[in-house]
C-alpha cells in the first residue's frame, strides 16, 4: 500500500492583480517523498509555496494539507497547521538578534512548555543533524551562507514537521556544500518520515535526491515524472531544462511589447 | 497648457488620496498592535529587552542634552532678568520652560532620532531579510512578537526620559545661575516652587510626554513594518520616521498645549 | 549581552526615571505644600476681579494657603463668583475678609485673606461674605484726580 497523500493541490489558480501567475495546477505529494518543483525564473514557484503555506489566497481551486483545505482555515487554525510545516527561505532568514542556539530553540520556546534542559538537548540534536553542533553559540552574522542555510534547516525541523518546503536551497553554494545540503534533505526526510518540497533550478543535483519532479511553465504543469523519466524524456521542454539550453520552449524574456516598440524604433524601420 | 494644469491638480489629488489611505492604513496597524499586545504583557521579558535598547541606550543623549539646555536657559534667562533686577526668578523660568515644553518636546525629538529610527531600521531589516515571513511560517505572529514589545518599550521609556531631561535641565540651570553666577540659592528654589504647580505644570508635562511616546513609537514601528523590503526602502522609512515624528510631536504639542493651558495664566 | 546585565540596566533606568519624576514633583513642583486631596472649597462674590486668573494663589500674611480654581459670572447678582481650593491645614473663621490684591505695582493678582474673630470656621462649600474688589488702576487715578480737584476748590 503506498503511503498516504499529504498534500493535494487541485486545479489551483492565482493571479497578482489581473496577471495570472498560476493557471490550474494539480499535484499530489505523499508522505516520505522528496518532490522537486522546477521552472524558469518568475514562473511562480515561490508563489506556489506561499499558496501551500496559506500566506496568500488562491483565485480558484484549493490546497489540501493533511485533509484540511488550507485557505478555508481561520487564523488560529492556520497557525496550528503551520506548526506542522517548515519553510527554508532562500537566504535562511535567521533571526539576526538571536544566537544559532536560540534560533533553533525559537519554536520550542514559543510553542511548547518544555524545560530548558530538554530544549538544550533537542537543539543540540538538531544542530548535530546538520553538522553544526559546535557552532551553537555563534551569532548568525558569523556564519557563511551555506552554514546559515544549514542552521535554518535545523530550525525548520525543530518541531519535527510533517512537511518542509525549501525555496531554492542550492543557490550560491559551492559543489560540496551543495551536495551536503542535498543529502541532508534526503536523509532528514527519510529519518523523520516527513515530506519535502524542493524548489530549485539545480536540475542535476536535485535529480539525484528527489522522488518526483514537476515542471512549471506559463502557469501550468508542463511536465512531470520520476527522475528516471525526466532524464530520458524527449519532450523539448524537459530536454531544454535538463540540459540547460538557452533556446527552446522556455522563453528567456519577461513578457513585454516588442523590442522595437520599446526602443521607439518604429519610425526608423517603418 | 490646460492639460498641464489638469495634470497638476490630478497630482495633488493623487497625493491627498495616497496620504489619507496611508493614514487609515497606519491607524489600522496601530489598532492591530494594541489588540496583539497580550503576548508582550504576559511575557514581559520581551519588553524588558526592548526597554534596554530604547530606554537605556537613549539615556546618555538625554542626560547630556538636558544638562546643556538647562545651562543655556539659565544663562539667557539670567542675562534678561537681571536687567529688571529679578534674577532670582531665573529658577522659575528654567523650571517652567523645561517642565511644560522643552522637557517633553526636546526629549521626544531626541528619542525619535535615537530610538525611533533604530526601531524602524530594525523592523524594516527583519522584514527585508524575510525574518518576519519566517516567523509567520513558524506560526508566531510577528506583530505580537516583534512589533508590540518595541511599541510598549517606547511608550514606557518616553515619560521617564522626559522627566530625566527636565531634572537634568533644572540641575543645569542651577549650576550656571546659583553655583557659577551666584544667584541666591534660597530664592532660586523657593520662587521656582511657588510658581510650578504639580497638576498644571508637572502632570501636564508628563501627559504630554506619554502622548509623544505613543506617537513616536507608533510611527516608528509602522514605518518599519511597512518599509519596502530593500536597502533603499529601509533607509527611506528610517528618514520618514524621524521627519514624520518630529512634525507630529510639534503639532501635537501645540494642540495639547492649547487644551491644557486654555484659560489659565 | 547577558540577560541579567540587561535586566540590571533596565531596572536602573526605570528607578532613575521614577526618581526624576519624584524630584520634579517634590523639589521643583513643591507638591507637599499644596495638596488638593486634603483641601476644602470656599467661594466668594466679588464686584470686580480685575485681572485675577484661575490658579492665582490665595495668600494670608503672605503665605500661600490655597488657589483659585474657578471664576464664574453670576447672572443673579451680576458679579463674579470665585471658587478657592484651600489647604485644610489652614482653617479660617467665618467672618474672614477676602480682597483681591496685586503683587507689586503691576504684578499678578492674588486673593488676600485677613482672618476675622468668629468662633465658627469656614467649612467646605461655604461662602465668604466680606469681600473687597480689585483695585482698578483707572478708577484709582480717577478718584485721586477727583479728590485733588475737591481739595483745590476748598481753597
Ligand atoms: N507581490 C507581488 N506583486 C505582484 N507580482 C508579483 C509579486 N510577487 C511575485 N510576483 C510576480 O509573480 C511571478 C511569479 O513570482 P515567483 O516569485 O513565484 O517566481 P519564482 O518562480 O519563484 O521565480 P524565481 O525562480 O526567480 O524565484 C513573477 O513574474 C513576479 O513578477
Ligand atoms: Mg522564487
Amino acid at each position: 500500500m503506498p503511503p498516504e497523500v499529504l498534500i493535494e493541490v487541485n486545479d489551483l489558480s492565482f493571479s497578482y492583480d489581473t496577471r495570472p501567475i498560476l493557471k490550474g495546477i494539480d499535484m499530489s505529494m505523499r508522505r516520505g517523498q522528496v518532490v522537486a518543483i522546477m521552472g524558469g525564473s518568475g514562473s511562480g514557484k515561490t508563489t506556489l509555496l506561499r499558496l501551500i503555506s496559506g500566506a496568500i489566497q488562491p483565485t480558484s481551486g484549493h490546497v489540501k494539507f493533511a485533509g484540511e483545505v488550507v485557505h478555508e482555515l481561520n487564523r488560529d487554525a492556520l497557525f496550528r497547521l503551520r506548526r506542522k510545516m517548515g519553510m527554508l527561505f532562500q537566504f535562511g532568514a535567521l533571526f539576526t538578534d538571536l544566537s544559532v542556539f536560540d534560533n533553533v530553540a525559537f519554536q520550542m520556546r514559543e510553542h511548547t512548555n518544555l524545560p530548558e534542559s530538554m530544549i538544550r538537548d533537542l537543539v543540540l540534536m538538531k544542530l548535530h543533524a546538520v553538522g553544526l553542533r559546535g557552532a551553537h553559540q555563534l551569532m548568525p552574522n558569523a556564519l557563511s551562507g551555506g552554514m546559515a542555510r544549514r542552521v535554518a534547516l535545523a530550525r525548520s525541523i525543530a518541531l519535527d514537521p510533517m512537511l518542509i518546503m525549501y525555496d531554492e536551497p542550492f543557490t550560491g553554494l559551492d559543489p560540496i556544500s551543495l551536495s551536503v545540503i542535498g543529502n541532508l534533505i534526503r536523509r532528514l526526510t527519510d529519518a523523520l518520515g516527513m515530506t519535502s518540497i524542493v524548489v530549485t533550478h539545480d536540475v542535476q543535483e536535485s535529480l539525484k535526491i528527489v522522488d518526483y519532479v514537476y515542471f512549471i511553465a506559463d502557469g501550468v504543469i508542463a511536465a512531470q515524472g520520476t527522475p528516471k523519466e525526466v532524464r530520458e524524456s524527449v519532450a523539448p521542454f524537459v530536454h531544454q531544462f535538463v540540459h540547460g539550453e538557452e533556446d527552446g520552449p522556455v522563453p528567456f524574456h519577461y513578457p513585454a511589447q516588442t523590442y522595437q516598440e520599446d526602443l521607439k524604433l518604429e519610425d526608423t524601420f517603418a | 497648457m490646460p492639460r498641464r494644469i489638469v495634470s497638476a491638480v490630478q497630482h495633488i489629488g493623487h497625493r491627498v488620496i495616497e496620504s489619507i489611505w496611508r493614514l487609515g492604513y497606519a491607524s489600522r496597524f496601530f489598532i492591530l498592535v494594541l489588540l496583539k499586545s497580550g503576548t508582550s504583557l504576559r511575557r514581559f521579558g520581551l519588553v524588558m529587552r526592548e526597554l534596554y535598547f530604547t530606554g537605556v541606550l537613549s539615556l546618555i543623549i538625554i542626560v547630556v542634552s538636558g544638562l546643556f539646555v538647562g545651562m543655556v536657559l539659565g544663562l539667557q534667562g539670567y542675562e534678561t532678568l537681571q536687567k529688571y533686577g529679578s534674577e532670582s526668578a531665573v529658577g522659575t523660568l528654567v523650571a517652567l520652560s523645561l517642565v511644560r515644553e522643552l522637557g517633553p518636546v526636546v526629549a521626544a525629538l531626541l528619542f525619535a532620532s535615537r530610538a525611533g529610527s533604530a526601531i524602524t531600521a530594525e523592523i524594516g531589516l527583519m522584514k527585508a531579510t524575510e525574518q518576519l515571513a519566517a516567523m509567520g511560517m513558524m506560526a508566531v505572529d510577528p506583530v505580537a512578537r516583534v512589533v508590540a514589545p518595541r511599541f510598549w518599550a517606547g511608550v514606557i521609556s518616553m515619560p521617564f526620559l522626559a522627566a530625566i531631561f527636565s531634572v537634568m535641565g533644572v540641575f543645569g540651570g542651577y549650576l550656571v545661575t546659583v553655583v557659577f553666577i551666584g544667584v541666591d540659592e534660597g530664592s532660586f528654589w523657593s520662587q521656582m516652587q511657588s510658581a510650578v504647580d504639580f497638576r498644571f505644570d508637572i502632570l501636564n508635562g508628563f501627559i504630554k510626554s506619554c502622548f509623544f511616546g505613543v506617537a513616536v513609537t507608533a510611527i516608528a514601528v509602522f514605518e518599519g513594518y511597512d518599509a519596502p523590503p530593500t536597502a533603499e526602502g529601509v533607509s527611506g522609512a528610517t528618514t520618514r520616521t524621524v521627519v514624520t515624528s518630529s512634525l507630529v510631536i510639534l503639532g501635537l504639542d501645540f494642540i495639547l498645549t492649547a487644551f491644557m493651558f486654555r484659560g489659565v495664566s | 549581552m547577558q540577560r541579567t546585565t540587561m535586566d540590571l540596566w533596565v531596572g536602573l533606568f526605570v528607578i532613575t526615571g521614577i526618581i526624576a519624576l519624584m524630584i520634579l514633583s517634590l523639589k521643583v513642583g513643591n507638591l507637599n505644600v499644596y495638596n488638593p486631596s486634603q483641601s476644602y472649597v470656599i467661594t466668594g462674590n466679588f464686584e470686580n476681579i480685575g485681572g485675577l486668573k484661575v490658579r492665582a494663589p490665595v495668600k494670608s500674611a503672605g503665605v500661600v494657603v490655597g488657589r483659585v480654581t474657578d471664576i464664574q459670572f453670576s447672572t443673579q447678582t451680576y458679579d463674579a463668583v470665585v471658587t478657592m481650593n484651600m489647604d485644610s491645614r489652614f482653617p479660617f473663621p467665618k467672618d474672614t475678609f477676602a480682597s483681591i490684591l496685586t503683587a507689586g505695582l503691576l504684578g499678578e493678582q492674588y486673593i488676600g485673606l485677613a482672618a476675622g474673630g468668629d468662633e465658627v470656621m469656614l467649612k467646605n462649600g461655604d461662602k465668604i461674605m466680606k469681600t473687597n474688589s480689585a483695585m482698578v488702576l483707572e478708577e484709582l487715578i480717577g478718584r485721586f484726580l477727583f479728590n485733588k480737584a475737591a481739595e483745590d476748590d476748598s481753597f
